[in-house]
């Protein structure tokens, strides 16, 4: 028998006990284009309903722009659904070269290569570029597809705590020895909304002698006065050696990443990391799309400067209200509950006032640090974040954590 | 072994825990189980312990479980001689 019985009571017993432990994921159906303003179906065949979506990552809402859209049916016309095979054996098509030469100039780097998605990415890209003899210093708070990463790659690992310049000189110091020591991070973290202190990191690097990693996922498109990422942010454009980003975010929503950065890295790229040598080729519905959103945003600061703005407002209203967030400057906004059940509690309220927000804990973050993370979107209009806002407040004052010190509201709900 | 037991101690304490973090730890505290250290972060603490004490702990042997608190930490290092 191909599926014993014991067999499927096993996998059921650890569908089981994900859900006993409170952290089986629950979709939500969306019955609409990835928009401010979603028609959400949950839980399953339960009345749809429409509210304002406020956890996508749709920073610069061009997921469903019209000329985006216009543009991947234009890849579909003209450059067919599928590649049918990997890069360098069949499937490389002229968009993907026009793409990768304007993600270079935007980006500033040298060279672009790119991958199925920034996962995709992470996962080739340290063990196309570092042996037994080299080490990857990493911060701590790095997205999980970078550690998967760093897993595959044979060279030494070793961490430092979250953006702490200090403790990463340390490690610097520690592993002199090595043929080549890289420091890894994310350029914005995608739980707390900081920024990884890049100029810092990169005086370090360039004092011991190190190469600079950023997963710039996060930022890509609004992070910088023209949107080009944390390096332009901190002021460290061409001192970066390795970018990797997605295009399933802000530049468009749809799928696909890339590596980013110094010539010779790309090009090793292009000769060992795994996904790129065999995985399908993104499709050209995806690379149209794609090189309209990188057009776009070339053209005109326009929608990160809205996103801004939605950002300043987003953040100084919830303050005033006195709820609790992580303090920083990204459209990623966690509104601090400390307690697992109380944010999924909360989470529920707010889609009972229309709003869509997910709440997050262990093991997403860490026990304690329970959230809700919202993300504002150029998509987003002032009403949208004035109603949305009234819903936060209401749902505070529900559950009387408003003007609550951190102390307060643990002592009340527990950790 | 309090001597050691104290020293691996203080590593975790000063290497994964934050400036803010007001978590107590102590020898049976969970490390790994209890999110303190995660398994990928866990590499610095094997690559501490064997530089301090000059030994190789082989892949085998750095479970989660036996690096899950100092005092099982200070179990495992029996194995190796390390008084």
């Amino acid at each position: 028998m191909a599926f014993p019985d014991a067999i499927r009571e096993l996998y059921r017993a650890e569908l089981g006990n994900i859900r006993e432990s409170g952290i089986f994921k629950e979709e939500r159906i969306i019955c609409a284009p990835q928009n401010s303003e979603i028609e959400v179906e949950f839980p399953a065949g339960a009345e749809r309903k429409r509210v304002i979506n406020m956890c996508a990552n749709n920073y610069l809402g061009l997921s469903s722009h019209p000329e985006v859209v216009e543009a991947a049916r234009k890849g579909l016309d003209f450059r067919g659904y599928g590649m049918s095979s990997v890069r360098f054996i069949c499937g490389t098509q002229d968009i993907h070269k026009e793409l990768e030469q304007k993600l270079t100039r935007f980006l500033g780097t040298e060279d672009t290569i790119l991958f199925p998605s920034c996962m995709d990415a992470n996962a080739g890209v340290f063990e196309a570029l570092l042996t037994e003899q080299d080490v990857m210093i990493a911060d701590r708070l790095v997205h999980a597809s970078i550690v998967d990463g760093m897993r595959l790659c044979k060279a030494q690992t070793d961490t430092y705590k979250h953006s702490d310049m200090g403790h990463l000189e340390e490690k610097l110091q520690l592993h002199s020895g090595a043929r080549i020591k890289m420091i890894i991070t994310d350029g914005a973290f995608s739980m707390d909304g900081d920024l990884a202190k890049l100029d810092q990191i990169v005086e370090l690097a360039e004092r011991y002698g190190a190469l600079v990693f950023v997963d710039d996922s996060h930022a890509s498109g609004f992070i910088g006065k023209t949107g080009r990422g944390t390096h332009e942010h901190c002021h460290v454009m061409g001192r970066i050696d390795i970018i990797t980003t997605t295009l399933g975010k802000a530049l468009g929503g749809a799928s696909g990443g890339c590596v980013s950065g110094r010539r010779e890295l790309v090009e090793l790229c292009r000769q060992k990391a795994r996904p790129y040598l065999f995985s399908n080729t993104i499709p050209p519905v995806v690379v149209s799309g794609a090189n309209a959103v990188i057009d776009l945003i070339s053209k005109t600061t326009e929608r990160r400067d809205k996103l801004e703005r939605n950002t300043t407002f987003w953040r100084k209203g919830l303050t005033d209200a006195g709820l609790i967030i992580k303090e920083g400057e990204t459209p990623i906004v966690p509104v601090m509950l400390f307690n697992a059940k109380l944010s999924q509690d909360f989470a529920r309220e707010l889609y009972a006032e229309g709003i869509y927000a997910v709440g997050f804990f262990f093991p997403v973050v860490p026990k304690g640090q329970a959230r809700i993370r919202t993300q504002l979107s150029a998509a987003h209009e002032m009403h949208h974040l004035e109603k949305a806002l009234a819903a936060f407040i209401k749902v505070g004052r529900k559950f009387d954590i408003l003007h609550k010190t951190k102390q307060e509201i643990i002592d009340r709900f527990g950790m | 072994m309090a001597e050691v037991r104290e020293v691996i101690l203080n590593y975790v304490k000063n290497e994964y825990l934050e400036e803010d973090d007001d978590r107590e730890v102590g020898y049976d505290t969970p490390l790994i189980s209890g999110g303190i250290v995660d398994s990928f972060s866990m590499v610095s603490l094997k690559r501490f312990l064997e530089t301090r004490y000059k030994i190789q702990i082989p892949d085998a042997k750095a479970t989660p479980e036996a690096f899950d608190t100092v005092n099982n930490i200070v179990a495992l290092l029996k194995d190796f001689n390390v008084q």
